[in-house]
């Protein structure tokens, strides 16, 4: 295959997710391209539900209900997942494609004990005995941090902390040695303490295991660390995609702004942490016209009515490689941040 | 796990004193608190025609005069070490578990249970087999098939199945398959497993999916309930996630949490199916411990109508038991809380 010299491990064009409903058609992902390499981490960042989940779903071949209506590529290691039959995805999936998910004690079966849990898939992928996959299974959770893996292993869920938990679930997700893992909101449910802990684990186990990496989440602070990339979604859209220096450094998006400004600080007074974007996310049965972000953007007036009319298209900036959806030009883009945004970040 | 199980032994045993407390009651206490005297419980053994002093002596004999308390004692040692009658001429062993002695027939009532439980039990075990399996396939294709052909007449179905009374589905079934197409026997023909298993099958397949179809309804809808809720469940997605075949998730991981309140209903359900198979055992004239309860009650035989009473109780408090101990072994957070 030829493209395959070019072409990211991980390669992702133009990919839309939609779901016919009673109430409409929901377009919970629409034209999301990214690419990742192994040993990368890309951070995919949004509000609640701009689509991270469904996006993060789709690759694996996970979205809910026969009804979804999948377009576009995905690309992993040559093979294309989109037009692949559903018994090929399945054996991907769990072997070259995992996945972490936001509530480890609900993603864990409570009747099975975590060990069990681990083994079933590892077993699945790997023809080896029982008594092997069992050492395997210990062997990944000592290598996750969790102590006295050999006692622990016989445990069900529910005796686990849920830093623990989550620590399980990594080391499943990592039994085969998968080349992708992604990560959906893996600290929300955890104790701020726990999730510097599991965000250092991820990052250390990546770069043992070399496998790439999407950490989903609605808190830029999470990936501030860990991303090589980051990509912002709004209802459903990439609005900015880039070097994650760029994004912290020079963000051009309104949207990317206020994120930025929403970013919980712990040197801060609890009332200023927080300044949530004004408004509420869209609903993506009745995406706003022209740009989405136009009804809640504090910087709509300065294209007009072009805001309401046109989507602005994914441009590339001055920089290489760094994508913006907005009608401002780049100057005025530049300005904004320098004058406007970034004052208020670093004072306040 | 073992404080586990011997919390649930005591509560069983505690049942069983409350079950025979409760049966001691009924049959003798409470007839006294509403005016019977110890003589007129005591011309029951005696036949009409006895003259109040046969009464008096058997009363007596029985202990009637005994405090309430005294006669409960007896009761239960009778239960646990057997008994001895007086009658008068000679004195009477009635082995434990002693459950008295039929008016009519004046022989010990156990060996009369043992004998229909077989029956009983037969009929039971079998349907129950036959429903659980049907009724939960059945209800996990619902659930997988939501909405389909399939779901909706197997619905429409157990809906029907769980309104026709047994007499009714069975007399059908009886009519169709025995006299029409003589597939099977009539009613009537009970042959006993040790005498020959085929024959015994044989006979009893009728009365088997008759009531076996009464049940099965209820367990489609509950399990197709169940898996409904289940298979949205997050550890569902992992187990996707992690690559497992759909029949794997589906059985393993989605049937395996949805059993519990299935474990739950069926101890329920089969302990008190034990008890009176009533309206079956008569449709296919089978001699089990429903007809007995019902020939019992008509000829007003009490100690026999005690004896059905009390084993039914029996059943429901092991039924239960075993249930709890099922809980343990399906669900390791009954186990280790
Ligand atoms: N099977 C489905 N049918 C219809 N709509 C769906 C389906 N799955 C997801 N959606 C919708 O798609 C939208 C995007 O959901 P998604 O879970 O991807 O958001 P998210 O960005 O992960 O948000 P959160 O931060 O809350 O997890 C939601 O509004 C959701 O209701
Ligand atoms: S296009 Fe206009 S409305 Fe949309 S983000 Fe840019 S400035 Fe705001
Ligand atoms: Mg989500």
């Amino acid at each position: 295959m030829s493209a395959n010299d070019t072409m990211p491990h991980l390669a992702v064009r133009d990919l839309s997710i939609h779901f016919p409903t009673d109430d409409g058609l929901v377009r919970a992902v629409d034209g999301l391209s990214f690419g990742l390499e192994r040993g990368k981490t890309l951070g995919i960042v949004g509000e609640s539900g701009s689509g991270k989940s469904v996006t993060s779903l789709g690759i694996l071949g996970l979205h809910s209900g026969g009804n979804a209506r999948l377009s576009g590529e995905i690309w992993l290691d040559g093979d294309e997942l989109i037009s692949a039959p559903p018994e090929a995805v399945r054996r991907l999936r769990g072997k070259k494609m995992a996945m972490i998910f936001q509530d480890p004690l609900s993603a864990m079966h409570p009747y099975y004990s975590v060990g069990k849990q681990i083994i079933e898939a590892y077993r699945i992928h790997n023809d080896v005995s029982k008594a092997a996959a069992r050492r395997h299974a210990i062997d990944m959770l000592g290598r996750v941090g969790i102590p006295q893996p050999d006692r622990r292993v016989d445990d069900y869920p529910h005796q686990f902390s849920g830093g623990m938990r989550q620590r399980a679930m990594i080391a499943m997700a990592l039994s085969c040695d998968p080349e992708l893992l992604i990560a959906d909101e893996p600290t929300t449910a955890l104790d701020v303490t726990v999730q510097a802990q599991i965000l250092d684990l991820m990052r250390d186990l990546q770069r043992e295991f070399n496998s790439a990496l999407i950490i989903i989440t609605h808190d830029l602070g999470v990936v501030a660390e860990l991303a090589d990339d980051i990509l912002v979604m709004y209802g459903g859209k990439c609005v900015e995609y880039g070097a994650a220096e760029d994004i912290f450094l020079t963000p051009e998006h309104p949207y990317t702004w206020g994120l930025l400004s929403s970013v919980p600080r712990l040197d801060r007074e609890p009332t200023e942490r927080l300044k949530p974007i004004k408004g509420a996310p869209p609903s993506l049965i009745n995406i706003p016209s022209g740009c989405a972000f136009h009804p809640r953007c504090p910087y709509a007036a300065e294209s007009g009515e072009r805001a309401k009319e046109e989507v602005p298209p994914l441009a590339e900036t001055a920089t290489g490689g760094h994508l913006v959806r907005c009608h401002l030009s780049r100057a005025r883009r530049r300005e904004i941040w320098e004058n406007d945004v970034k004052p208020i970040l670093e004072t306040t | 796990m073992i404080t586990y199980i011997i919390r649930r032994l005591i509560g069983a045993v505690i049942m069983l004193v409350i079950v025979s407390i409760v049966t001691f009651a009924i049959f003798f206490l409470v007839p006294r608190l509403v005016g019977a005297t110890p003589e007129s419980m005591a011309s029951r053994y005696a036949g009409r025609t006895a003259t109040a002093e046969t009464q008096h002596l058997i009363a007596q004999r029985l202990g009637f005069y005994d405090p309430m308390p005294v006669q409960y004692g007896r009761f239960v040692k009778g239960l646990v070490v057997g008994a001895e009658y007086d009658t008068g001429t000679s004195v009477e062993k009635c082995p434990a578990p002693c459950f008295g002695y039929s008016y009519l027939t004046q022989q010990p009532v156990w060996p009369d249970l043992v004998d229909r439980s077989r029956v009983t039990f037969s009929l039971g075990v079998g349907a129950a087999v036959i429903w659980v399996i049907a009724g939960v396939a059945t209800g996990v294709i619902s659930a997988l098939r939501r909405r389909s052909f399939f779901d909706r007449a197997a619905m429409g179905i157990a809906l029907a199945g769980v309104s026709m009374p047994v007499f009714f589905t069975g007399m059908i079934s009886l009519v169709f398959f025995s006299y029409y197409l003589g597939w099977t026997v009539p009613g009537g023909t009970y042959v006993d497993f040790t005498v020959d298993p085929f024959q015994w099958a044989y006979s009893l397949i009728l009365p088997w999916v008759t009531l076996a179809f009464l049940f099965a309804a209820g367990y489609a809808r509950l399990t197709r309930a169940g898996m409904l809720e289940t298979m949205n469940e997050d550890y569902i997605r992992t187990a996707r996630a992690k690559g497992l075949p759909e029949r794997t998730v589906v059985v393993k991981h989605g049937l395996r949490a949805a059993l519990t309140p299935i474990v739950t209903i069926f101890g329920l359900d089969f302990g008190l199916l034990l008890g009176g198979a009533v309206l079956t055992e008569s449709t296919f004239s089978l001699n089990g411990l429903g007809k007995y309860a019902i020939e019992a009650i008509v000829s007003n035989d009490l100690p026999k109508v005690m004896g059905v009473t009390l084993l039914t109780a029996v059943f429901v408090v092991i039924a239960n038991l075993i249930v709890d101990l099922l809980y343990a072994v399906v669900d390791p957070r009954v186990r280790l809380a």
